[in-house]
């Protein structure tokens, strides 16, 4: 009798954590918090930002339970696979390095990058090879737009790289340098303060951006993030937490 | 023979035919900001040390605190001053200094060179005193100007008592002109660090790169022991 009670038992506790991981009743997101504003906490400790408010938008249309789980940076892919939560929603840019471990939904948002420079080039055509000829262009060294800019314009501007943005941002407003290539809301706190820059052209997406995060089995909890994200990319919800946040566009 | 070179090349990883050239330009900037400011600094450095070792105060005390601001301050601090600085004076940027300021090139040259001045200047200062009274009584003796001292007594034997001193400040310049990468300039390790940030592989980047600056220390050691055999012949030990 008490043997099969422990069969039973052991047979329906089965069902129930395989039911639960089929049916994605509730699902736990990692973050990384502080990160404004994509997750930081109010003054009553309550989690907020873009991505919180997106991840809890997701989890409503696909009807689940979220539970937030703050975790430091270094460790966020490691507990994923050791299944301390389910999916990783932390700004985490998509890399082939990162994807060798983990699966990436679609990208969710990527920052734009854009050119900055004197004001008086605004008219500048950024995007052609000719007008760009014979300019110093600076970059971060090793970033996304390091390799755009060596990419595409390798052959007809002199391309600066710097370690900091700082020093960057210093050469620019020093006149040594014509135009740099930036992260935007990194440029748009350190040059276009300024009203002598400006940014020149419209934003440019370089990269695949940010995407959700989950171990490479649970492709079907990936399908029903991509899918719920693109509903809401569509419906409004994504513009109108986009816009609680951001003055820049950065949906993708 | 160098299509099949760049083919052996193309399947490397990571030192490829375009890799190699990046290390080679950055190999042709090193030895170019070491030699040009070691030739300007040996050059002023010849009559600041001459200088130096007046007893005239207002002589060598302006002379002194220069060498001692440049060698008590981190070669790194000085070239930072010096090349976000010049940025900073005023009309700079309308004068006719402008080109040479706004080159990456050329404050780094200066602060190079200023640097490796200060440092030379004391090591042929020290060897300067150290002549032996007897040579300049006799100098004296024959009648010798100052200035003819200097020439043909002082100098020469300081020169020679400098040598293996002034090897090590060689030395010490090629090694400390890797820090010309901090402001842009894609010297050997700038170029090492556009390598590592390209293929992010920083053991390989930078241990090719230190492979070819130990080649160059042992260039640059290899000269001055010639030298030195001639130079010193008659301080060789017997055997």
């Amino acid at each position: 009798m008490k043997k099969l009670l422990v069969a039973v038992s052991c047979a329906l506790s089965l069902a129930a954590s395989g039911a639960m991981a089929k049916d994605w009743k509730e699902i736990k997101i990692a973050v990384d918090v502080p990160y404004e504003p994509f997750e930081y906490k109010n003054p009553d400790g309550t989690l907020t930002g873009f991505e919180v408010d997106l991840g809890n938008a997701v989890c409503k249309d696909i009807g689940a339970k979220c539970e937030w789980i703050p975790q430091a940076w270094d460790g966020i892919i490691p507990g994923l696979l050791a299944r301390k939560y389910d999916a990783i929603m932390s700004s985490m840019s998509i890399t082939e390095e990162r994807a060798e471990k983990v699966l990436f939904s679609e990208g969710y948002y990527n920052t734009p990058s854009a050119w900055f420079g004197k004001a008086d080039q605004k008219s500048l055509d950024v995007t052609s090879e000719a007008a760009l000829k014979g300019k110093t262009v600076g970059v971060q060294r090793g970033t996304l737009q390091d390799n755009y800019v060596s990419e595409n314009f390798g052959d007809v501007v002199d391309i600066k790289r710097y370690t900091t943005a700082d020093d960057l941002v210093l050469d620019l407003k020093g006149g040594r340098l014509d135009l740099v290539f930036l992260d935007y809301p990194v440029g748009e706190q350190t040059i276009i303060d300024d009203a002598a820059y400006a940014v020149i052209g419209g934003n440019v997406k370089v990269g695949q951006g940010v995407g959700v995060a989950f171990r490479k089995r649970d492709t079907d909890l990936a399908e029903k993030f991509n899918a719920s994200l693109k509903k809401l990319k569509n419906d409004g919800t994504y513009d109108a937490i986009m816009n609680k946040y951001f003055k820049y566009d950065i949906k993708i | 023979m160098f299509e099949q070179l760049t083919n052996l090349l193309d399947q490397n990883q990571i030192f490829n035919t375009s890799t190699l050239l990046t290390y080679w330009d950055g190999f042709v900037v090193t030895c170019q900001l070491v030699f040009i400011s070691l030739v300007i600094g040996l050059v002023f450095s010849v009559p600041l040390a001459v200088l130096r070792t007046s007893s005239r105060k207002w002589i060598s005390g302006p002379i002194w605190f220069y060498t001692y601001i440049f060698r008590g301050t981190p070669l790194l601090v000085q070239l930072y001053v010096i090349y976000y600085g010049v940025i900073f004076i005023n009309g700079i940027q309308e004068s006719i200094f402008w080109p040479l300021a706004k080159n990456a090139l050329y404050p780094t040259l200066l602060a190079f060179t200023l640097n490796t001045a200060a440092y030379t200047t004391e090591i042929l200062r020290g060897a300067i005193i150290a002549t032996p009274r007897g040579e300049i009584e006799a100098a004296k003796a024959y009648g010798m100007s100052r200035f003819v001292t200097i020439k043909r007594i002082l100098l020469p034997s300081a020169f020679r008592r400098a040598l293996p001193a002034y090897s090590n400040e060689v030395i010490f310049m090629l090694h400390a002109s890797s820090i010309a990468s901090v402001v842009t300039i894609v010297d050997l390790t700038g170029a090492a660090r556009d390598v590592y940030s390209k293929y992010y592989a920083p053991f390989e980047a930078f241990f090719f790169v230190a492979m070819l600056y130990l080649l160059l220390t042992f260039l640059i050691i290899y000269v001055f022991k010639q030298l030195e055999k001639n130079m010193l012949a008659h301080l060789r030990p017997l055997s």
